[in-house]
C-alpha cells in the first residue's frame, strides 16, 4: 500500500459548546480482515453519543471525493469511537482501503443518520448479516440482547478464511450459526439455510433482521414469508446527501410508495420492499463507476 | 444641480453585458458579466430620490435603495456599501438572484413611465467592489454573553446569524452538508452565482464571530431540545429548508434516468459532477432530457444540462409562459442556450426501455379552464390529445416538500402540510426556538428567507431582552487565528468601545 500522496485531508479545529466538541476526524484504529474487507474506527464523539443501532454516517474521504453512505458496526461512547467496516468495491472504497490509515484524518463524517431500529424485547429474534452486511447487524444484536431478547446470530461467509467477528456475536448471541458457502466453517450453505433450521427449531421466532447485498435480503424476506414472521432488512440504496433533500435514496414499497431510505430507512418491512427495483436502481452508474476505478487504477502510484 | 425629472434621467436601463448564448453553454462562468463603474453611474442618475420611496418597503430586508444609490452618485463607493451591508449581508448575492422585477424594481417610480432603475445590478455592482477591495463591516461588538444556535446555513440562517451576532451573541450555526452556503451552494448554479461570491460572503459572516459547524445533522446529532435544555443555547433558529423533493406518483418513477432537480443540482454544484472523474461523484446525464416544470430551480436544471452535454433539453410545463413561476431573464436565458419549451403539457408516464431505464414520456396536451384558489387558471388535460417522446433522463422541478427530520426529532408543532407553524413574531411553539424561510413557507425565494432570518432576529432579540445597540465599525485586523472548516477566521482587534447602552 502506499502513501497517501498528492491527497488533500483537512485537519478540523473547532470548536462547539461543551461536551460537545468536534474532533478532528482521525482514524485510531484500522483492521484488515480480508483483501477487500477492513475496518476503520474512528474518534467522533459526537456521533459515538447519539448513535443508535440501524443507524448510518456519510463519509467524504477526501476533498474531491464523493459523499459515500456507511453503517455504523459499532460505536463506542466511552472512547467517543464510531466502527465502519468497508469493503473495497468501488474507486472510493479502493482508495479509502490504500490511503485511511491509523492517524490520518477524514474529511467529514456526518451522522448518524436514518431512523434508529425498534429494538425491544420481542422474545426470540433472529439476525441475520451476509458479506457486507455481518458487521452493521451487530449493533442491534447486541441492542436485542440487552433488551432482554433471545437473540439468534447468523452469519454467512464464503469461507472460513473470510469469518469475523465471531466472537463479538458469540457474546451476545444465545444460539449462533455460521454459514459457508464451501462448508469450511459452520453449516454448508446460506444463510437462508440457516434461517431454515432456526425456524424448524423454534416455530415460535417473532421477528428477522437481515443485513447484507439486495439479493441475500430479498431471500431472507422471502424464506420468512410463508411463515408470516415480521422481517426487517437494512437496505443500501445509492445516496448523495442522507439528508432527505435529494431522493437519490428513493425505494419502491408495496402497492408503489415511495420512501427515502435516508430519513424514513433504512430499514424497511422486507415483505413489502420491491427488491427488483432496488436492483436496477443500484446499477444507476454502473458505467460511470467503471470509468471512475479504470482512471484511478491508471495513475501511477 | 436641478431636480432630477422623469424626462431628465437617462431614459434607458443600461444594459448588462453578457456572455453571448453560444459562448455560455460551453462553459461554468457567469452569464451576465456585471456593470462597470461607468455603468452603474449612469444607471445610478437614473434614480428620482423619491422622499418616499416605493423601493424600500418592496425589499424584503428592506435596504436604503436611494441611499446607497446616492453614495455611489457621489462617488462614496465604500459609503454604498455600507449602507447596504447595514441591511443586507449578501449584497453581491441578492443583487444577482432576487427577483427584483417583483420586489424593488416592481414598485420603482421610475419604472412608471420607462424602464425602473435596475437596483439588483447596482446592488451587485456594490457586492463586488466589496469583494474585489477586501472591505467588510466588523463592527465593535460587546458580547452580552447570550448563546445562539442557527440550525442551517442557507439565507435565513446566514442573516438571522448575522443580526445576532451584531447584537453581541456568540452565534453558532449547523449545517449538514461540509460546505455552508445551503441553497446558495447547492443549488444556485456557478453561472449565476459563482462559488468565490459565496465564499467570500460567507467569510464575512465568520469575520463578525460566526462560527459554523459542517458536518452537523442537528435532530440526529443532538435535538432541538437538547441545544436549550443541555447545550446550553439561550435561543435557536431553525432554517434548514424545505429540501424535500416532490414527485408525482406516475408510473416509471423508479426507472434510472429518473431524478429530481435538487439532486441534479446537488451533484452539480457542491459535489462538482461536472469535473467528474477528476471530481468522484458522477452525474449520468443523458442526450435527451425533459425536466419536469418551469420554476427557477427548473430554469438552473436545465441550463446545466445543457452544460454537461445534453443535446436536447425540453420544459414540461402544464400551464403556460404566462403562469411559469421562473423569472422571465431565466426563461429567456434557457431559451437562448437551446431549451425546448412545451407548455401545456403534463407528464402522464414515464417510459420503460424494458431494462430499468427511461426511454421516454407520455404526455398529455391541457387547456387553461377557470382560475383556482391561487388565482392562477387551472390547466384541464384535453381529451386524445396524448403524445409521446423519446428522452433518456427525466427531472422533476415540480417543488419540495418540509423535510421530515425536524418535525421527528422534536415536539415543535407543524402545520397540516409538515411545515414548521410559527406565529407573526416566527416564534414556534417551543419557547425560545424561532425559524423562518422554506422551513415554514415553502419553497420561496433567497431574500424572503433573509428576510424571515432578520425578523426572526428581531423577535430573538426582543425575546433574550437585548437593547438595540450602536453598531461601531471597525476596520482593522490581524493575523487568522483560527481555521474553521477551510475559512480563516480573523481575530477582531478593537479599538473603539462605544455603544449606545454604554452611553446611556
Amino acid at each position: 500500500m502506499s502513501s497517501s500522496k498528492n491527497r488533500k485531508f483537512h485537519q478540523i479545529n473547532s470548536s462547539t459548546p461543551e461536551g460537545y466538541h468536534a474532533c478532528a476526524i482521525e482514524i485510531v484504529r484500522r483492521e484488515d480482515f480480508s483483501d477487500v474487507t477492513y475496518l476503520l474506527e474512528i474518534r467522533h464523539p459526537m456521533i459515538a453519543k447519539a448513535a443508535q443501532p440501524g443507524q448510518f454516517v456519510i463519509v467524504m474521504s477526501h476533498e474531491d471525493g464523493e459523499r459515500i453512505p456507511l453503517t455504523i458496526a459499532d460505536f463506542d461512547r466511552e472512547n467517543g469511537t464510531i466502527t465502519l467496516v468497508i469493503q473495497a468495491v468501488g474507486k472510493t472504497t479502493k482508495e479509502m482501503q490504500r490511503d485511511c490509515l491509523v492517524g490520518t484524518p477524514l474529511y467529514s463524517v456526518t451522522g448518524p443518520m436514518g431512523e434508529p431500529s425498534h429494538i425491544s424485547n420481542v422474545g426470540k429474534v433472529v439476525c441475520v448479516g451476509g458479506g457486507l452486511g455481518v458487521a452493521p447487524v451487530f449493533p442491534q444484536v447486541r441492542a436485542y440482547k440487552q433488551a432482554g431478547a433471545y437473540v439468534i446470530g447468523i452469519v454467512g461467509f464464503r469461507n472460513k478464511d473470510l469469518v469475523f467477528w465471531d466472537d463479538k456475536f458469540l457474546q451476545y448471541c444465545d444460539e449462533f450459526i455460521i454459514c459457508s458457502d464451501d462448508g469450511s466453517v459452520g453449516i454448508k450453505g446460506r444463510v437462508t439455510d440457516g434461517i431454515q433450521r432456526a425456524i424448524e427449531k423454534h416455530p415460535d421466532i417473532r421477528e428477522l433482521l437481515a443485513i447484507g447485498p439486495p439479493i441475500m435480503m430479498q431471500a431472507c424476506a422471502e424464506t420468512t414469508r410463508p411463515y408470516g414472521i415480521k422481517t426487517t432488512v437494512s437496505l443500501n440504496p445509492v445516496m448523495v446527501d442522507g439528508t432527505g433533500m435529494c431522493g437519490g435514496c428513493r425505494v419502491k414499497l408495496g402497492d408503489n410508495k415511495m420512501k427515502f431510505a435516508c430519513v424514513d430507512g433504512p430499514e424497511f418491512d422486507g415483505h413489502q420492499v420491491d427488491f427488483t427495483d432496488l436492483i436496477n436502481r443500484l446499477k444507476r452508474f454502473s458505467k460511470e463507476e467503471k470509468l471512475a476505478v479504470e482512471k484511478w487504477t491508471d495513475i501511477p502510484k | 444641480m436641478a431636480k432630477k425629472t422623469i424626462r431628465t434621467i437617462p431614459q434607458d436601463r443600461t444594459p448588462m453585458p453578457v456572455q453571448t448564448p453560444a459562448t455560455r453553454v460551453t462553459n461554468f462562468d457567469e452569464v451576465a458579466i456585471g456593470y462597470s463603474l461607468e455603468d452603474a453611474l449612469v444607471e445610478s442618475e437614473r434614480c428620482l430620490m423619491c422622499p418616499k420611496p416605493a423601493c424600500v418597503p418592496a425589499c424584503p430586508v428592506h435596504i436604503d435603495i436611494p441611499g446607497f444609490i446616492q453614495k455611489i452618485i457621489d462617488k462614496d463607493y465604500r459609503g454604498a456599501y455600507d449602507v447596504l451591508s447595514d441591511a443586507n449581508p449578501l449584497a453581491a448575492i441578492c443583487g444577482r438572484v432576487c427577483p427584483q422585477e417583483n420586489q424593488c424594481e416592481g414598485v420603482c417610480t421610475v419604472g412608471q413611465s420607462l424602464e425602473p432603475v435596475v437596483i439588483g445590478r447596482l446592488e451587485r455592482w456594490v457586492g463586488d467592489q466589496a469583494i474585489d477591495k477586501g472591505w467588510s463591516n466588523v463592527p465593535y461588538i460587546k458580547p452580552n454573553g447570550y448563546r445562539v444556535g442557527v440550525v442551517g446555513s442557507g439565507p435565513a440562517g446566514i442573516a438571522c446569524a448575522a443580526d445576532m451576532a451584531k447584537a453581541g451573541c456568540d452565534v453558532t450555526i449547523f449545517e449538514a452538508f461540509h460546505k455552508p452556503g445551503g441553497v446558495l451552494r447547492y443549488g444556485i448554479p456557478e453561472f449565476r452565482l459563482p462559488d468565490t461570491v459565496i465564499a467570500a460572503e460567507i467569510d464575512k459572516l465568520v469575520k463578525l464571530g460566526v462560527k459554523i459547524e459542517c458536518n452537523t445533522l442537528v435532530g440526529r446529532l443532538f435535538t432541538i431540545d437538547q441545544m436549550i435544555n443541555e447545550l446550553g443555547f439561550d435561543a435557536v433558529f431553525i432554517g434548514t429548508g424545505a429540501g424535500t423533493p416532490r414527485f408525482m406518483n406516475i408510473q416509471g418513477e423508479f426507472l434510472n434516468g429518473v431524478l429530481s432537480a435538487n439532486e441534479l443540482l446537488t451533484r452539480c454544484n457542491l459535489m462538482q459532477a461536472g469535473d467528474f472523474p477528476n471530481h468522484d461523484t458522477p452525474l449520468g446525464l443523458g442526450k435527451r432530457v425533459a425536466i419536469i416544470g418551469s420554476g427557477n430551480t427548473a430554469m438552473d436544471a436545465m441550463r446545466i444540462s445543457l452544460r454537461m452535454g445534453a443535446e436536447n433539453v425540453y420544459c414540461i410545463y402544464r400551464r403556460t409562459i404566462e403562469e411559469s413561476p421562473a423569472r422571465n431573464e431565466e426563461i429567456e436565458h434557457a431559451e437562448e442556450e437551446g431549451v425546448e419549451f412545451h407548455w401545456l403539457s403534463n407528464p402522464l408516464e414515464i417510459l420503460d426501455d424494458g431494462k430499468g431505464n427511461v426511454a421516454g414520456m407520455r404526455c398529455i396536451r391541457m387547456e387553461l379552464g377557470e382560475p383556482d384558489e391561487s388565482g392562477r387558471r387551472r390547466p384541464v388535460p384535453v381529451e386524445g390529445s396524448e403524445f409521446e417522446f423519446e428522452a433518456d433522463t427525466v427531472v422533476y422541478a415540480i417543488g419540495t416538500s418540509a423535510n421530515p427530520i425536524m418535525g421527528r426529532t422534536s415536539n415543535i408543532k407543524l402545520n397540516m402540510r409538515g411545515f414548521i407553524e410559527t406565529d407573526e413574531s416566527m416564534a414556534t411553539s417551543f419557547a425560545g426556538v424561532y425559524a423562518g424561510g422554506d422551513i415554514v413557507t415553502g419553497g420561496a425565494t433567497v431574500i424572503l428567507a433573509m428576510g424571515a432570518g432578520r425578523q426572526a432576529a428581531a423577535s430573538m432579540k426582543q425575546y433574550l431582552g437585548i437593547r438595540d445597540t450602536e453598531v461601531v465599525y471597525q476596520n482593522e485586523r490581524s493575523a487568522p487565528v483560527n481555521t474553521l472548516f477551510g475559512i480563516v477566521r480573523e481575530e477582531h482587534n478593537f479599538t473603539r468601545v462605544t455603544t449606545r447602552q454604554e452611553a446611556e
